[in-house]
């Protein structure tokens, strides 16, 4: 079981009390009648399953019941961090080279 | 290939089982082949046995990363049976389970292919609509599903727990007879020994790390950690690892991947006559040839490539087994491990040509990909031979998604495998 730092509520709790939510920064079209089919497949289905480092989106669901992100490397399942909804993509990661 | 009989036993047996022979050979790699597949598992295996069998395609690659039929071929719980909701889905599984009867013969190689009967729980009403729909489609298919009484249930299946203050009531079951199990290893030991003897190499410890394309976009060959090798046709049966390899290809695809567990029993006699399932539960349990129980677990909730899963996941499972059946609370687990499997937004897989030209793809398998094994195969190398696929893997497109076309056996609630 993952132990995951909710950014809410700054604290580390088991992964029970949360749900996974999909992968972070898909920006859902602002105008959806009009997407075309490709952009929505992309939007919709396209997904970047990444061997190593994931950008996702998380749910405290039996906490403060917010979605918040986190960057987690998905070979090793080690959470690199955790932050915001809202807040843009982390541009460096802790223990990324210089 | 020297065939395996009962003769060939007696004749070893007298000789010290000195003249035993490899059963496929591990040559270096050419510098070109016609096809490559990328994967070594069951369905890359027999892709490329009915590529050589079926299509006189003998010049042909299966490279493997690990150690052939070591990822989720070997990982599975080993359950077969065909009885889906949508006609796409029952054309593709009941083709397999067809060639499921037949292939210890047809390899010469025992599969172990044991048709003892698939059962799906119900548990509510809800359950009972549900299951009775799926028979109701599986007859007008043609697949044989019917529908027991919990009393019938429990005659198939003496273990099983009808009293009606169980937590879990048993309020009917379907039972599919034609079901069963065969034995994971030797179906991809079947397919390589098959392949390897009409000309198919198998290159095991061959990581692919690139895939190389011509200016006009079409397939070169791929690059691999024992150098480029060449082909115009490659077909990618990479299950989790199918997203990483099309991504080389530059190709994104609608899939995830998570890790999925199962775990077995200390063996014992046997007690336990066929396969049992419960959506609802979510617990599903068979016993091997061996003895041991074998219990597939759910997924975890988010994507892995780990191989190993968290354990609440397994807990979970093991408190609805021994709920079921309160014969195995005191059973001992030998075992657990995981396997990553890749699942389609519509939980039905893709077996298809892809943008790239001399680029295809069998993978999505998700949570059941082992039942198809044999079907799998059979319509991939037909796809790979022809540059067309065939009319049972034709719906299994990668453009269903953007065409919405979907197989949505998610919502037909294929949950468990």
């Amino acid at each position: 079981m993952l132990l995951i730092r909710c950014p809410y509520c700054e604290e580390e709790r088991p992964e029970l009390e949360f749900r996974n939510a999909g992968e972070a920064h898909i920006a859902r079209s602002a105008d959806m009648a009009a997407t075309s089919d490709d952009d929505f497949e992309k939007f919709f289905f396209i997904r970047s399953n990444p061997k190593g480092i994931i950008y996702e989106r998380w749910r405290h669901m039996h906490g403060c019941a917010r979605f918040f992100n986190a960057v987690r490397d998905t070979v090793s399942d080690r959470f690199l961090l955790t932050y915001k909804a809202g807040e843009p993509k982390p541009a460096k990661l802790p223990g990324a080279a210089e | 290939m020297k065939k395996y009989s009962v003769f060939a036993i007696a004749r070893e047996a007298m000789r010290g089982h000195k003249g035993w022979e490899e059963q496929w050979s591990s040559p270096e790699p050419k510098k070109e082949y016609d096809v490559i597949i990328v994967g070594a598992g069951g369905h890359g295996l027999a892709t490329a046995y009915y590529l050589a069998t079926v299509h006189g395609i003998t010049n042909v690659a299966v490279l493997e990363k690990g150690w052939l039929g070591g990822g989720n071929t070997g990982r599975n719980t080993t359950i077969i049976r065909s009885n889906y909701l949508y006609d796409e889905s029952a054309g593709i599984y009941d083709h397999a389970l067809k060639l499921w009867d037949g292939l210890s013969q047809e390899l010469n190689y025992n599969v172990m292919y044991s048709p003892r009967g698939v059962m799906m729980l119900a548990h509510n009403v809800h359950d009972i609509q549900v299951l009775k729909r799926h028979v109701h489609a599986n007859r007008l298919n043609g697949i044989d599903n019917e529908w027991l009484t919990p009393e019938a249930a429990k005659e198939f299946c003496p273990p099983l727990n009808i009293s009606r203050d169980a937590r879990y009531p048993v309020m009917g079951a379907t039972l599919q007879r034609r079901g069963g199990t065969a034995r994971h290893d030797a179906v991809a030991w079947g397919y390589a020994r098959g392949a390897s003897v009409r000309g198919v190499h198998i290159i095991q410890n061959c990581e692919v790390t690139g895939v190389k394309r011509a200016p006009n976009g079409a397939v070169m060959g791929v690059e691999t950690t024992r150098g480029f090798i060449g082909a115009k046709k490659v077909g990618v049966v990479a299950a989790g690892h199918s997203s990483v390899i099309m991504n080389m290809a530059g190709v994104r695809m609608p899939l995830e991947s998570y890790p999925l567990q199962a775990l077995v029993s200390e063996p014992v006699k046997p007690v336990f006559p066929c396969v049992v399932m419960s959506n609802t539960v979510h617990a599903y349990i068979s016993q091997s040839d061996k003895g041991e129980l074998v219990i597939g677990a759910g997924t975890d909730q988010y994507i892995s490539y780990s191989q190993t899963g968290g354990l609440h996941i397994l807990q979970h499972t093991l408190d609805a087994i021994c709920e079921m059946f309160p014969m195995f609370t005191r059973m001992k687990m030998l075992r657990s491990w995981g396997g990553i499997v890749d699942v389609t937004p519509d939980r039905s897989p893709i077996l298809a040509k892809t943008p790239v030209p001399g680029l295809y793809v069998n993978c999505g398998w998700g949570t059941g990909g082992f039942k198809a094994t044999p079907g799998s195969g059979h319509v991939f190398a037909h796809t790979i031979a022809r540059d067309d696929p065939h009319p049972i893997n034709a719906p299994f497109t990668i453009e269903r998604f953007r065409t919405g076309r979907l197989i949505d056996e998610a919502a037909a609630a294929a949950v468990a495998h």
